[in-house]
């Protein structure tokens, strides 16, 4: 594989189950070395869409590479390449750090296992800890044992499904240095979040939303893309307001953000008119806001209609 | 204390029913379980089996010999499926293809007519005391009715006194632990190979590992034999203990080859194992592949012939048996110790057993690819 071409490279990936469509028409390309976040709400097929990419479903439709392996005929090349970091806690509870290393080193062939696993529990800083049972670790922990052994046979590509769910904040920080050392080395990493301060750490960001992807690139440049134009409501009872707010013509989203209001609308001379209007008649403040990652992911999912409910 | 709330006492009711309805695999249980048991005990157990199968040995069939086969076909005990040579007649006996095996000498009629004492030799395979009591019985009381010399008005009688000599093959003694140590190993590797294997996976899954496992370059065949073997070893020591208990314990006799009995041993725990791993496969969750286990060990129990003879079944429920390979694995287990039957003698019950092993492994990789799919 030469250096320009893309890592993933996929299109039109399509994932049925039971005749729902849960991924449809997914087309991505991320380039080597490239974090790439992937945001959207809960089933919007985030977790499927990592485990086409990694071969573990086979999609129903779209064709792709990834590590320039074809996804639907060379899934075992695929998964001897990339490093999968499910969503849930999945190594062995009963089995020691040691043991739970050893075994994946051993199932992806790990030439030099024992300097391996030895050289990830020094990195983890568990060599005193090596004997004890993975179960017993606190979630951070856990989530560093994880990455560790995804790491061990050294893959060019690391799918992580929501990896910080449930880790305290400082752990989630040296997490993601982490993530960016191992960028810096070349690694390509896809990483999928719920969270907005990890969104702004991704290189590229790609929204998802009912299988669908709705936005893709620089986090700068989808805010940008969306024209959407927000202004920064507070002063007294402002609380109360957010749904009289939500009733002008030109506001298409409110959004609390602690004492604020954000109010966004596309058209934004008639936004500013109207809010300036009501913060008069309420005798509220208002200032000019850039649109954060997130009011305008909530204005592509309220945009994005659910197939299912119609 | 709080009081007693109708209404949250039938809010717990109406969620316990309606999780019970989604619950297929239960709900399946409960009506399926009660009719099984309905069918097995009423219609498919007979502890005083009839019909058995009983071949008839006889150089020239004379009048007085075809009336006492006559006489027993119509006991009811007897299922008599014709003449054949003395070697055919002890190759079935050995093989269980027959209960009985009834010889009249080469010249029954003359002698009986010249009023020579004459003998007719029941061969009956014995190893299960159970099967044979029953028929036995009819037969002395038959051949004393039919040949009786003082009954009036017989032209058979009056001659000479025939003699009835019945011998039990394999466990003369009709010692019921001869028969049920050696069914006892089949019936614990059945259900702890099943239960296992069947636990073992659905454990990965309810835990979350195994998506862990097939993100890894592991191919389905490597995941599923290399979770077998630990408990193929597991069913070995198993073994091992119980005939340790037979020859020590139970004084059960060893005639036949013990690795052949090691052999057969191996070729029925991974039909077993083989089965657990397909049952989880198809089981979402540990209590499920354990209801599974459970619905397959019951028939086992009652139809392979551990329990009731094999042979005083009807024939629906005979067929339904042979499909189990406890019912093969007894026969063969019976054969090596108490009749101390070779590979040739056996081959008839090693085959159903490696048939059931390919059918359901075939089964089991289908499944386990799709779990994810």
């Amino acid at each position: 594989m030469n250096r320009s071409e893309n890592v993933i490279d996929v299109h039109g990936l399509q994932k049925r189950f039971d005749g729902k469509t849960v991924v449809d028409g997914l087309s991505l390309q991320v380039a080597e070395g490239e974090i790439h976040g992937f945001l959207g709400p809960n089933g919007s097929g985030k977790t499927t869409s990592i485990r086409m990419l990694c071969g573990l479903l086979t999609p129903d439709g779209g064709a792709g590479r990834c590590l320039g392996h074809d996804v639907l005929r060379e899934s075992a090349a695929i998964k001897r390449e990339v490093g999968y970091m499910t969503q849930r806690f999945s190594l062995w509870d009963d089995l020691s750090i040691e043991e739970n290393l050893h075994f994946v080193g051993r199932m992806f062939g790990v030439v030099g296992r024992r300097q391996r696993v030895d050289r990830a529990l020094e990195g983890l800083g568990l060599g005193g800890r090596r004997r004890q049972l993975a179960g017993t670790l606190s979630g951070g922990w856990k989530q560093r044992l994880a990455l560790a052994s995804c790491l061990l046979h050294e893959p060019r590509l690391l799918l992580l499904d929501e990896p910080t769910a449930g880790v305290d904040p400082k752990a989630r920080r040296d997490f993601w240095e982490e993530i960016h050392r191992l960028s810096a080395a070349g690694i390509t990493v896809l990483v999928s979040t719920h969270y907005m301060d990890e969104a702004e750490r991704c290189h590229r960001l790609s929204y998802l939303a009912y299988g669908r992807l709705l936005a893709t690139g620089r986090g700068a440049e989808i805010v940008a893309a969306q024209g959407l134009s927000t202004w920064a409501v507070s002063g007294d009872g402002v609380e109360r307001l957010s749904e009289a707010l939500r009733q002008l013509p030109a506001v298409e989203q409110v959004a609390s953000f602690g004492t604020q209001l954000h109010v966004s609308g596309r058209d934004a001379t008639r936004l500013q008119a109207e809010l300036a209007h009501f913060a008069a008649a309420h005798g509220l403040r208002m200032d000019a806001a850039r649109p954060s990652l997130e009011d305008v992911f909530m204005h592509l999912m309220q945009g994005a209609r659910d197939p299912l409910e119609r | 204390m709080t009081r007693f709330s109708l209404s949250r006492w039938l809010g717990i009711l109406i969620k316990e029913f309606i999780q019970l309805r989604r619950d297929r695999l239960t709900f399946g249980m409960i009506v399926g379980i009660p009719i099984l048991q309905l069918v097995l005990f009423g219609f498919a157990i007979n502890s005083d089996p009839k019909h058995l199968p009983t071949a008839v040995v006889m150089a020239e069939p004379g009048p007085a010999a075809r009336a006492f086969v006559a006489a027993m076909q119509n006991s009811g005990y007897f299922d008599v499926l014709g003449r054949v040579s003395e070697d055919q007649a002890a190759r079935a006996l050995a093989r269980g293809e027959v209960q009985f095996v009834v010889s009249f000498p080469p010249d029954f009629q003359r002698d009986l007519v010249r009023g020579r004492p004459v003998a007719i030799a029941v061969e009956a395979d014995a190893t299960d005391p159970q099967a044979t009591g029953g028929a036995v019985a009819v037969l002395n009381h038959l051949g004393a009715e039919l040949f009786a010399p003082d009954l009036p008005g017989r032209r058979l009688a009056a001659i000479a006194p025939v003699e009835l000599r019945v011998l039990r093959r394999y466990n003369p003694e009709g010692i019921t632990a001869y028969n049920i140590v050696p069914g006892l190993l089949g019936v614990i590797l059945t259900l702890t190979m099943v239960l296992m294997t069947g636990l073992a996976m659905t454990r990965e899954r309810e835990r979350g590992t195994f998506e862990n496992l097939m993100a890894t370059p592991a191919t389905p065949f490597e995941v599923i034999t290399g979770k077998l073997v630990p408990y193929v070893l597991i069913g070995l020591v198993q073994v091992t203990l119980v005939l340790i208990a037979a020859r020590w314990i139970f004084h059960v006799p060893m005639l036949g080859s013990i690795a052949l009995l090691y052999g057969v041993v191996l070729i029925f725990i991974v039909a077993n194992l083989v089965l657990g791993i397909t049952f989880s496969s198809i089981a979402r969750n540990q209590l499920q592949a354990m209801q599974m286990t459970f619905f397959f060990f019951l028939p086992s129990m009652l139809l392979s012939g551990f329990m009731f003879p094999f042979r005083g079944m009807p024939e629906w429920a005979q067929a339904v048996g042979s499909l189990l390979p406890l019912t093969h694995f007894l026969v063969l287990v019976r054969g090596i110790l108490l009749k101390a039957s070779g590979t040739a003698l056996l081959w008839p019950s090693i085959w159903p057993i490696l048939l059931f092993t390919g059918v359901v492994l075939a089964v089991g990789l289908r499944t386990f690819r799709r779990t994810l799919d």
